[in-house]
């Protein structure tokens, strides 16, 4: 197996003018929102929301569970639209997109499942069983760790291709995910949310609703950074590239070339 | 916050939800801005659209 990541401890010349990050003014301005609705969320989550009357406290892991789940879906359809783009143009972006998005999904599939799971042994009496949904997000999550782990078998369009076929699979799972209580029986409760009359209101209804939008924020501030990690990834497996042609180059006395063409897409 | 969570039901399972959940978050958040800034000085300036 081939790590695709570049020698970061690598002795390279350094830029010292350049800012040495993936921060912009936007990012910083987006931060900063996500860390004040991330506050009020836990404000509203774990202080002024009240107990449910059937569940107690446990309901507060509510607001962690379902905003995570959402975002692991954006997560999974993002990686999917991006492979199918990068299948479609081969261009660079979409790739880094597929790469940014599918890592997101596995952080906030993994908080649903941890969440899920506490959730269970107080409400259910275990932290696993093989019900539908618990079992299909499972599956998802192994899918999420086989898309990244496939993106790092192979460095050529053609396994390139194969990872974003992959991408593409993961929407059909995300639906299987989302609609398997009520395919199947199952022990998880349906949907509360997305109905015309939802099941909870007042200070829950709004926990939940500032818990998304911090959930929303924190994860456009870290797709933007980890997709500028996957860009900066690109640029200097091309750089190393083409230091390494060049070498090749010199050794069996060929000419230099001023400038070497572009290197294809991964 | 402590003597909150002790106060409610199931305190440790609230606490371990939320804490990892924004534990897992954080170690992510950092480990991305770290890699970051060590390719970035890696790429020349022109490379990066955002600086």
């Amino acid at each position: 197996m081939t790590d695709r990541s570049p020698d970061l401890d690598a002795d390279v010349d350094v830029d010292t003018t350049a800012p040495d990050h993936t921060g912009s003014p936007a990012t910083r301005v987006l931060g900063l929102a996500a860390l004040a609705t991330l506050v009020l969320w836990a404000l509203y989550g774990l202080v002024w929301s009240p107990p449910d009357v059937n569940q107690s406290d446990a309901v507060r892991l509510f607001y962690v569970h379902v905003p995570s789940a959402i975002l692991a879906y954006t997560g999974c359809f993002l990686t999917a639209f991006a492979s199918g783009m990068w299948l479609r143009r081969r261009s660079r972006g979409w790739d880094a997109l597929a790469a940014a998005s599918a890592e997101l999904g596995l952080v906030f599939v993994t908080i649903t499942l941890v969440t899920g799971s506490l959730w269970g042994n107080v409400t259910w009496g275990t932290f696993w069983t093989w019900d539908a949904r618990l079992t299909s997000t499972a599956l998802l999550a192994v899918m999420l760790v086989g898309y990244l782990a496939l993106r790092r078998v192979e460095i050529s369009p053609a396994g390139s291709a194969r990872a974003a076929v992959m991408g593409l699979l993961l929407v059909p799972n995300v639906i299987i995910v989302n609609r398997s209580v009520e395919w199947w029986r199952s022990l998880h409760q349906t949907s509360t949310l997305m109905k015309l009359e939802p099941s909870i209101e007042g200070e829950m209804l709004t926990a939940f609703a500032v818990g998304m939008l911090a959930g929303a924020l924190v994860f456009a501030w870290l797709l933007i950074h980890r997709f500028r990690v996957a860009w900066l990834e690109q640029q200097v497996e091309q750089h190393d590239l083409e230091a390494a042609v060049a070498a090749r180059r010199a050794e069996a006395g060929v000419p230099q070339t001023t400038k070497t063409t572009e290197a294809q897409p991964v | 916050m402590t003597s909150m969570l002790l106060a409610m039901d199931y305190p440790g399972y609230v606490a371990t939800g939320w804490l990892g959940a924004i534990g897992l978050v954080g170690v992510y958040a950092f480990a991305t801005l770290r890699r970051g800034r060590k390719l970035s000085r890696r790429v020349p300036p022109g490379d990066r659209r955002w600086s």
